[in-house]
């Protein structure tokens, strides 16, 4: 894309069209790979050896948790590149991608529960993955209610880029003192580590479930910013326009 | 550098004159440590091994408590958007006053901590290393707390936010804190607990005054 495609996007009034062209395409393509992947997870996949059928979950589970931590990294670049440049739009996108990572992390940690149930006979485990995870959760959270509880938007963009900053370069540090901590109070009594080899198929069930995830992510986010920006836009003349169309 | 010294002394001037706010931490600590065994039952094995994460965990609610401290009363009488306009380092300013809200509100409680100890039934050994992880570990948490305090001034239902802000970011220190003890009663040191507390410290010295600095320029623009 060329510098000049990018500086007329970055204006939420051209954004909000092209995001409203991209959001069927994308959520097309995130139906139909979740409907691909979900058959190859529930139909084609073999069962596991050790684990039977309860290790479907896996399908998933592992993206979601996967998509938790990256959109928390997209959010927090988003975030950066708005203070920096003083977008209103990546403020908006770091906003509108929020809800989505907080939900993949709640996916991810409710979903974990049941296949922690029939694995190790319990629903939660103080376990380094589970803990970060959850830690991770708090993060968006907190990012969230901050966001929230400020009216200004200026403000509330602002405050929240910071503190999604902040919680970006705290995530190592929290997950390896996490790691560490249960290390020493646990030892290694269970083995959490998966499957070694996977067959084929799961692999690929997996991985297109992850794409789903993705293009789902981005058509919802395309959504909720295509709303942010109406709401916070409601006094520009583009939009009294628009809302005149629809009538 | 006169800068410094005149926020360090008139903070902390402040806070010896409302010496209320001090004792109200204090006591939260106190009585907060001292509900624990109500709750789970007196037996001492228990005790002991619930010891130290109870006491940090007390001392990082009780940090808490005070944060809302921390800005508000400057923010409120307009005091901290001169500091704002003024030429000297708001960084500098904004380490200045982290440290007096260390000394005024998690000092006292370094300082109680050891007594309390004794009431879990920790061994002496054991007592010295709470308190030193302590001393390392508080600082963080007065530091890390202003960037939370920073961005929630002047906000509704402020104090609770600083909690969902910042708790989770108090993870690291409650970790190495309590495990720096729990690493030296049973006999494996607690040297590399304390020496990542202190690498967690310099960290904190370094980058939190600079985010504080930022987050109060976004809040009082």
């Amino acid at each position: 894309m060329s510098k000049i495609n990018l500086y007329k996007f970055a204006s939420p009034a051209t954004f909000y069209g092209l995001a409203g062209q991209m959001i069927p395409g994308f959520a097309a393509l995130s139906a139909l790979l979740f409907a691909i992947g979900l058959y190859i997870s529930f139909f084609v996949a073999p069962t596991d050896a050790q684990q039977g059928e309860a290790y479907r979950i896996i399908f998933i589970h592992v993206p979601a948790a996967w998509m938790s931590m990256f959109i928390y990294v997209v959010m927090a670049v988003y975030a950066g590149v708005g203070l920096a440049f003083n977008t209103r739009l990546s403020a908006m996108m770091a906003q509108a991608l929020a809800p989505t990572g907080a939900l993949f992390a709640f996916i991810a940690l409710f979903t974990g529960s049941f296949w922690g149930k029939p694995m190790w006979g319990t629903w939660w485990v103080w376990d380094a993955r589970l803990t970060s995870q959850l830690i991770l959760f708090f993060l968006y959270i907190g990012f969230i209610s901050l966001q929230a509880a400020i009216d200004d938007p200026r403000r509330s963009d602002r405050a929240g880029a910071l503190i999604a900053l902040v919680g970006v370069i705290n995530v190592p540090i929290i997950y390896f003192s996490v790691k560490w901590w249960n290390t020493l109070h646990q030892g290694a009594s269970i083995s959490f580590t998966k499957a070694p080899s996977m067959a084929h198929t799961m692999l690929a069930g997996m991985l297109i479930m992850a794409v789903a995830c993705w293009t789902y992510t981005i058509a919802v986010a395309l959504f909720r910013v295509r709303l942010i920006i109406l709401e916070r836009e409601r006094h520009a003349t583009w939009v009294s326009e628009l809302l005149e169309e629809v009538k | 550098m006169s800068m410094l010294t005149w926020i360090l002394r008139r903070d902390l001037l402040l806070a010896i004159r409302r010496k209320s706010d001090v004792l109200t931490t204090l006591f939260f600590f106190v009585i907060m440590v001292s509900l624990f065994p109500l709750g789970v039952g007196p037996e001492p094995q228990l005790l002991k091994a619930m010891g130290p994460g109870v006491l940090w965990v007390a001392a990082l609610l009780a940090s808490m408590l005070s944060l809302g401290r921390l800005f508000a009363a400057d923010y409120a009488d307009g005091t901290l958007e001169q500091m704002l306009l003024c030429p000297e380092s708001l960084a500098l300013i904004v380490l200045a006053k982290a440290a007096v809200h260390w000394l005024a509100s998690e000092l006292p409680l370094v300082l109680m901590a050891p007594l309390l100890g004794l009431q879990f039934g920790l061994p002496g050994d054991a007592l010295w290393v709470l308190t030193l992880s302590l001393l390392l570990g508080t600082p963080v948490l007065s530091l890390v707390g202003a960037i939370g305090a920073s961005l929630t001034l002047g906000l509704r239902g402020g104090g609770v936010l600083v909690s969902l802000l910042v708790l989770p970011l108090y993870i690291p220190v409650l970790i190495f804190g309590a495990g720096a003890v729990d690493a030296s009663t049973s006999g494996l040191g607690a040297g590399g607990h304390l020496s990542i507390l202190g690498a967690l410290l310099v960290l904190a010295l370094l980058a939190t005054p600079k985010a504080v600095a930022a987050a109060l320029h976004i809040s009082l623009e």
